[in-house]
């Protein structure tokens, strides 16, 4: 147990600073960089968590794919024009509103959504694949749908997107 | 003293930490050595192929050649550029290593063998975990970071093209190659490495190649985006030499050229041992009533198969154009993928 909260507080503290670093520096593949670096970070937690289907399931998705594509178009940025651009003062006021908003919302979800409530898996008892597979398959049927539907509106948005560039 | 024993780890979990350290130092080390004989068997079967000797000179056959050639590199000039991102520039290379050899992490070498003078009973795997497959597949992906920062912080144009095709090329192929990962646990019913093998137990004949119909396909797929994957001929488009110099390490130099080389050895080898553990019953004999060679030996002989194979196709295939590979990505293997998957499927339910 005290192994596991040293590597807590070890995955924490390095989740927030690189998290602090991915909204401070100018320099974006910088920041991508340290994005990675939190993503990892996350996925340690979920592990000490004992959910290493999460864990993993983090790295594939937001670290093998979505980061990727994120690099691939802040390759090709010039970074020395990125790095001296700043927010325009009248869009200030909207990143401020949606900063409150997603304070608010932290601050909800953890004093009054029943945080308290969840409890880790007992030691050894690991989250299998086959129980999350049953209960996304059984229990939440209707939002699993409801995701997939969501993401096949993306995909053929953007290939009707594609279309219309070419054409 | 009990809240003394509370908070320390028993003897137990001590000896099992050592046994894990034990593993890991020894499968690093074959792992770092090995890019030394398969640099040495690449040129050999290059040299044979182009009906020449291939390296002679430095040891019996040039056996001692890639020794030298690593000599070499240690000893030369380390050029950064001058307006490259210094910090990423250096720590690429390792970022492209990293993710290769940690793959080894789950790859099983053999059952558990019984050490004779501590009676101890260990596997030869560092650790089975039940999403083994998964890990692989998102370790292997982030390798790819190391080859797009480094041909980015090289501050050059053929480096920055190079890295921005092994960007797209890794995405494509990434889905093809985690399909076929998917069709293998649709086949063995699990995700744990160790499980798959042993699926795969008995005669030849249970191996999942012979899987009919499918297995021969999904093995065509796994190879196919294995290839793409390892960045390797015919699908080599980052480092293309003909259009892009060296791609994403045309301005690595010494030590730091010779990571990305490390890198791409070890990552032929992890996909190697994986072709034989997916396919091709990993450590199991073709028939079971060979006891002479242990289990190990086969599953080394079976990747060393593979790793010759890669190198032939190396020297015998040309390499696709930038736009016929994205057509093999996207329009043959990932819908054939998909078709397979339902085959599968319903092979599973019915049969």
């Amino acid at each position: 147990m005290l192994i596991e909260y040293i590597l807590f507080i070890i995955f924490a503290v390095i989740a927030i600073m690189s998290s602090l670093c991915v909204v401070t520096l100018r320099n974006p593949v910088h920041c991508a960089g340290y994005l990675i670096v939190t993503l990892l970070q996350v996925a340690a937690l979920f592990l000490l968590c004992r959910s290493p289907f999460l864990a993993v399931v983090q790295v594939f998705i937001y670290v093998g794919a979505v980061l990727v594509l994120f690099l691939f178009v802040v390759l090709l940025i010039d970074v020395k024009k990125a790095s001296m651009e700043i927010f325009k003062p009248k869009h200030r006021p909207l990143a401020y509103g949606v900063l409150a908003i997603l304070l608010i919302e932290t601050l909800v979800v953890i004093f009054v959504g029943g945080l308290e409530k969840i409890r880790l898996a007992a030691p050894g008892a690991e989250v299998k694949v086959e129980t999350i597979g049953r209960e996304l398959f059984t229990s939440y049927i209707f939002p699993f749908e409801i995701v997939s539907v969501v993401l096949l509106v993306a995909m053929v948005g953007a290939i009707v997107m594609a279309i219309d560039r070419r054409g | 003293m009990t809240e003394l024993t509370n908070i320390l780890p028993s003897m137990a979990t001590v000896l099992q930490v050592i046994m894990i350290a034990v593993k890991c130092v020894i499968i690093a080390g074959i792992v770092m050595n090995l890019p030394i004989i398969l640099v040495w068997l690449e040129r050999k079967v290059a040299g044979h192929i182009q009906q020449r000797p291939g390296p002679m000179r430095i040891g019996p056959h040039g056996l001692l050649q890639s020794v030298a050639d690593g000599i070499k590199l240690i000893f030369k000039e380390d050029i950064i550029p001058s307006k490259a991102d210094k910090i990423v520039f250096i720590i690429a290379p390792v970022i492209a290593l990293i993710p290769a050899m940690t793959v080894f992490v789950t790859i099983p070498f053999g059952d558990s063998i019984m050490i004779p003078y501590i009676n101890q009973e260990v596997t030869l795997y560092i650790a089975d975990f039940n999403v083994a497959i998964l890990f692989i597949l998102a370790v292997g992906g982030i390798s790819v970071y190391g080859f797009m920062l480094g041909g980015w912080a090289s501050n050059s144009k053929y480096a920055l093209l190079g890295s921005i095709r092994a960007a797209a090329q890794m995405i494509s192929y990434e889905v093809a190659f985690s399909f076929a990962a998917i069709g293998v646990v649709m086949m063995t019913n699990s995700l744990s490495l160790v499980d798959i093998v042993h699926a795969q137990d008995g005669w030849f004949t249970n191996w999942n190649i012979l899987y009919l119909p499918v297995g021969p396909v999904w093995f065509c797929i796994f190879f196919v985006a294995a290839l793409a994957e390892l960045n390797r001929i015919p699908f080599d488009m980052s480092e293309d030499e003909g259009s892009l110099a060296a791609g994403y390490q045309v301005e690595y130099s010494g030590m730091k050229f010779s990571l990305f080389a490390l890198a791409e050895y070890s990552a032929m080898v992890s996909i190697s041992v994986l072709c034989v553990i997916f396919f091709f019953g990993g450590w199991n004999a073709p028939i079971p009533g060979i006891p002479i060679v242990p289990p190990v030996l086969w599953l080394i002989g079976k990747t060393f198969v593979f790793i010759y194979f890669f190198m032939v196709i190396r020297f015998t295939l040309p390499r696709y154009r930038y736009d016929q590979l994205m057509t093999i990505g996207w329009k043959v293997l990932i819908p054939l993928s998909l078709v397979m998957i339902l085959i599968t499927g319903l092979m599973r339910i019915l049969l």
